[in-house]
Formats: structure tokens, sequence, C-alpha cells
């Protein structure tokens, strides 16, 4: 922290450089294939053992749930949705920093992302992977899921394109492939860096493989940097999608509390919020960790900040208009369905949600808090909760629906903490797993925005013949 | 078993970027076609220096993106207008409101498949051999080192006088290639 804190700190008009340090290319590359070409660390291997024992518990609770069915959850007659959506849409919206990073602020050319682009794509994709979970193992009768892709089977018949979750379905199994192959795309060079290093056979068979041979031909670049943006074209309006299409899951619908129009753009925000909360999360202690404070700046951290505050602010604005709503449509079962969010039997968890996501943000209106790095891992800590709790608050407007008679209270059993837990061990087993076998920053994209990577760069300005 | 092994071409090594898309432009400018530039990240302006014409990647997204948005409509258009129309919530067998979420899912990812496998095709990838790696040198270009090879292919190529010029231009530990 102490290096790039004192560059950061001096005044000056410019940013502070992206990478921070007395770096060339060799060193780049040296940091950062470091990590991946150390021997393993007792560290890292309790690391591992810790999280895949709660993977291991997410792997027997499916397993019990497989043989028992749906009735080991929490689930009663009015709240036919529990915690598997409130999973599903937390995890969703995890990933949507991951892919805001690596497309929308590329193609805004905002060249800090390089130095956590990788970190958060990857974020992206194991968080999709965890929530894709959950829609697979809620359906009850999980030899019959296929039932969800449109293939040709023995009743003759076809999904119902009419519905929400279909698109869901779509949307999501896109979203992953295609946050997959931007992640991919994005290794191959950096793939190649390590298989050109590999020390023993196997990592040059496993390297040499996935990088495809990929030697760094200029008209390789050429057709490979064209590629690159256009899937960042493509991912910046499938990212809004998916987050819409999954508010629609419940907008579509009738229920008072869910029936609104201002979900999709609300769902974005707060998924973006929240993605941008992990992606901290995990940096913060991950450049500590592994060295690469050069690379993850605090001028990353603050950036970093900034979208938490801006999407935080989006959020709680967004709470208030659907109060506002709701007493201005003049809905009777509108307005009580809020009331009851904040005053009902779930007011702790509004509470918990308000104050989360509106009131632990703000804090970053100060420069001195929002560069501590201290406070940025505890207020981001808050943020996954209060976001956590937000697919919860709406979720639980089931419980009490237009009769009064079938109202009730929905309480998790252990199998619904065990498979929110289990799946965080699943995110934490394969983000152990990236952190050890593939670079966890883009080694190329940071060579290419250091000065001495522009051929005009002033200490070549002698050779500048032509 | 020996087998006379042909030449490839010959490589050179720059000490930066700035060198090295001087050397390709000279390059360029005399008139080579069959030579190329190795460097860890893409230098920017080299496509120019090289003479390159635009990638041809966009066309195969968006031969993607249509196939993506047609086989959307389609099948939901087949699916639930002919093959089996349901009458489910009062709702129209088809519509194309309805159908834009997944019609909108499909092309993007059939647009990204088209990006990504329509990129590898063009670079000709997955490459496991290359000439190149013959040449134990060369395996710092995707460290910190800048090549520029010359085929032996090339209309204008001369082992003594590209040799000669390549050195002129600042390139040093110029070497032969065997294919």
């Amino acid at each position: 922290m102490s290096d790039s804190n004192e560059i950061y700190q001096k005044d000056s008009i410019f940013p502070p450089p992206l990478v921070g340090g007395k770096h060339d290319f060799h060193s780049v590359t040296e940091a950062i294939c470091g990590v991946v070409e150390k021997p393993l660390s007792i560290n890292w291997l309790l690391a591992l053992g810790f999280s895949s024992t709660f993977l291991l518990m997410l792997v027997a609770s499916i397993g019990y749930l497989f043989w028992e069915g749906t009735g080991i959850w929490g689930l009663n007659n009015p709240v036919g949705w529990g915690w598997a959506i409130v999973n599903f849409v937390f995890w969703v919206g995890i990933g949507h920093a991951g892919t805001l990073i690596s497309a929308v602020l590329f193609l805004f050319r905002q060249k800090w992302r390089t130095a956590i682009n990788r970190f958060a794509e990857a974020m992206t994709i194991f968080a999709v992977i965890c929530a894709l979970v959950f829609p697979g193992i809620h359906v009850g009768r999980v030899w019959a899921a296929y039932w969800m892709l449109p293939l040709p089977n023995q009743m003759a018949m076809w999904p119902n394109f009419r519905s929400p979750l279909l698109w869901d379905v779509f949307a999501v199994s896109t979203y992953f492939t295609v946050s997959l192959l931007f992640w991919y795309v994005g290794l191959v060079p950096d793939l190649a860096t390590l298989r050109d290093r590999a020390k023993n056979k196997l990592a040059f068979w496993a390297y040499g493989i996935l990088s495809l041979g990929w030697r760094g031909a200029n008209r390789h670049w050429q057709n490979y940097e064209r590629a690159y943006m256009l899937l960042a074209g493509l991912a910046t309006p499938l990212v809004l999608s998916v987050h819409t299409i999954v508010s629609f899951d419940f907008a579509v619908s009738v229920i008072p509390g869910w029936h609104t129009t201002i979900f999709p753009p609300y769902f974005v925000a707060g998924a973006i919020f929240s993605g941008f909360a992990m992606v901290l999360t995990l940096a913060v202690p991950c450049r500590k960790l592994f060295g690469l404070e050069d690379f993850i700046t605090l001028r990353h951290i603050e950036n970093m900040n900034k979208v938490i505050l801006v999407t935080g602010t989006l959020v709680g604005y967004a709470y208030a208009m659907e109060f506002f709503i709701a007493w201005y449509s003049g809905s009777p079962y509108e307005g009580f369905a809020f009331i009851n969010r904040a005053f009902g039997p779930y007011w702790w968890a509004y509470l918990t949600m308000v104050s989360c996501n509106v009131i632990s943000p703000q804090f970053f209106w100060s420069k001195k808090l929002r560069t501590n790095l201290t406070v940025t891992f505890i207020l981001s800590i808050f943020v996954n909760i209060g976001m956590w709790f937000e697919r919860f608050v709406i979720t639980m407007s089931l419980h009490r629906d237009f009769l009064p008679s079938s109202w009730d209270y929905y309480s998790p059993t252990i199998f619904d903490v065990s498979l929110l837990l289990g799946s965080f061990g699943l995110f934490f087993t394969l983000f152990i797993l990236f952190l050890k076998f593939l670079p966890a920053v883009a080694i190329s994209e940071v060579k290419g925005v250091m000065p001495q990577a522009d051929p005009h760069w002033e200490g070549y300005a002698h050779k500048e013949a032509h | 078993m020996s087998e006379i092994k042909k030449n490839w071409g010959v490589l050179a090594e720059f000490a930066n970027p700035a060198e090295l898309l001087h050397a390709a432009q000279k390059l360029n400018d005399l008139g080579y076609k069959k030579f190329e530039t190795w460097s860890p990240f893409p230098i920017h302006g080299m496509d120019d220096a090289m003479g390159l014409s635009g990638s041809k990647v966009p066309w195969i997204t968006l031969g993607g993106g249509l196939t993506g948005l047609s086989i959307g409509l389609l099948l939901q258009w087949w699916t639930g207008a002919v093959d089996y129309p349901l009458v489910i919530a009062g709702k129209p067998y088809f519509a194309w409101q309805f159908a834009l979420p997944v019609t909108f899912e499909l092309s993007i990812l059939l647009s990204a498949f088209g990006t990504v496998f329509g990129m590898f095709a063009l670079n000709m990838m997955p490459r496991p051999y290359h000439p190149l790696d013959n040449v134990p040198a060369f395996r710092r270009v995707t460290d910190d080192k800048f090549f520029l090879s010359i085929e032996v292919s090339d209309p204008l190529f001369d082992m003594e006088k590209t040799k000669a010029l390549l050195s002129e231009l600042g390139g040093t530990g110029i070497t032969d290639v065997e294919e």
C-alpha cells in the first residue's frame, strides 16, 4: 500500500500512473506470472481446503434436495419462491460488474480497467455458475430440467416462449457463454506467455493447448483487437438485457410490489452496485496477498468506490420511487405491499437493506474514506449483505398476498442456509483455483497501456527519423 | 533418416515498438508483402505501417447475428404458432413483442460465436507448430521482445540483401528460420 499510496497522495492535475512502481515489460511479466509459477503455498492450500469444505456442503445439500424434494426448504403456500430465487438473483447481479468493467469501460476507453478486468471477468463467470445452480435445482423434478430447452421430445411439446422464466433461461445461458468467450479470448495471449515460460512439460502442454498457438503476430493482433472490441460491443447490451430479463421474472407477474416498470433499470443499477462491491471484497485482500499493488492501485480502488457511490445512490432513489409510485398509483394493494415491507413482519430485512445499500455507500463522498482500504473492504461487505437482503425483501412480497387468510411467514430451514453458504464455497473454490493457475491480471493489456508501449513515446523520440 | 530442411525466412529482433514500427513502415514502402511483426501486445499504428487492409471479423459477426435473429424468430413462431399451438393465459400464439427477449439473446449469442470462432479461423488458429518455434530467442515474444520476420517466398526476398536491410533498419540477432 505504502508505495502506490505515496504516488497517489501527491497533488497533481494529472491522474496517477496506471502501473505503479518502476516497471518495464519484463518485470510486468515476472510479477504477474510469478504468482502462477510459484510452488503451492500452505496458505493457498488451507484456503482451498476451507472453501472446498463449503463446496462439499453444497454438493451434499443438493444431493439431499434431489432425494427428498423441495419440501426441505422453508417454502409455504403464499411464499412459493424462497431463497433459491434470492440467491439466483444475488449471484447473477454480482456477475454484472465483471462485464461492466470488461466491456462497458473498454468501449469508453477507460484504460484503468486493464488491471482489474481479468479478475472481474473471472468473478463474473464463477458468480454466474453459482447463479445457474439455483434455477437448475429448484425445478423439483431435476430429471426433467431439459424441458427448459427447445428440444424435440416424445410429448411433441415445446417450451412456452410467452413466459419470462424461459426468457431468463436464454438470457442467463447466453450471458454465461458470452462472458466465458470474452474471458477466454482475453486470456489467449497471456496463456501463450505462460506457455513460453513453462518450466515443465505439463505446464507447457496445458498452456500450449489452451493458447491455441498464439505467437503475437500483428496480423493476429489486428483480428484479435477487432474481435475483442466487437465482443465488448455485444456484451454491453447483453449485460443490460440480462438483469432486465431477470427483473421480468418479477415484473411480468401481477403481484403488488413486483408489477412495476421501474424494475429493469433498478435491477441493473443494483446489479452493478453489488458486483463492484464483490470485486472490491476480492481485490482488496488479493492485491495484498499476491503482491499486485502496483497493478491494482489505489486509483483503481477509488474509481470503483465512486461507481459504488453512484449506483448505491441510484438504488436508494429507486427505493424512494417505489414508495412514491405505490402511493401515487392509488392502488390499495400496492400501497399495502410497501407499508408491509417497511413496517410488517420483515421490517428488519428492510432496515438491513436500506442501511447497507443506501446509507453505507454515502461514506464514499469523502476522498479519505474511499482511498482507505480497510473502510473500502468493510463497506463492500455491507453492500454485499445489503444487496442479498434487497432480493430477499422483494421476494418476501409474497408472504402477504391478496387474501389475508392465506398470509404466512417464511423462515429458512437449515438446507436453505447450507445451499447459500455452499454456493459461496463453490464461488471461492473456483476463484482460488483461478488465482493460482491463470494470470490474475491481463498481462498483454497492462503492457499495452504503459507509456513505453506507444511507439511515439518521448523515450523513443531520437529514433523518430521517418 | 535425414531430411533437407528448407528455409522459411529470416527473423530479426528490434529494441522497442518504435523501431519495429519504423522497420515495418520501411519494408512496406519498399514493397515487401510477406513480412510480419511479432510483439507482446498490439502496437498502435502497426496495421497502417504494414499496409494491412481492415479485419474481416465484423462481417462474420454480422452473419452470426443475422442467423441468430432468424433462428430466434422462426423458432418461436414455428413452435408456438405452427407445430403445437396452445392457448396459455389468453396470449397470442405468436407476437413479436414477447419474442423479443429470446430473439435478442440468440442474436447476441450467435454474433459472439461468429466473432470468436471467426477470429480464430481468420488467424488460422489453433496452430500447434510454426517455423519460428525453432528459434529459441523467439520465446520472449510473449514477454518483452519485438521481432520482424520476412518469408523467403516474398518476391523481393534476397538472402543477402534482405539481411543487410534488416540490419540497417536496426535489427539484431538476425537468423535464418528453417521450415
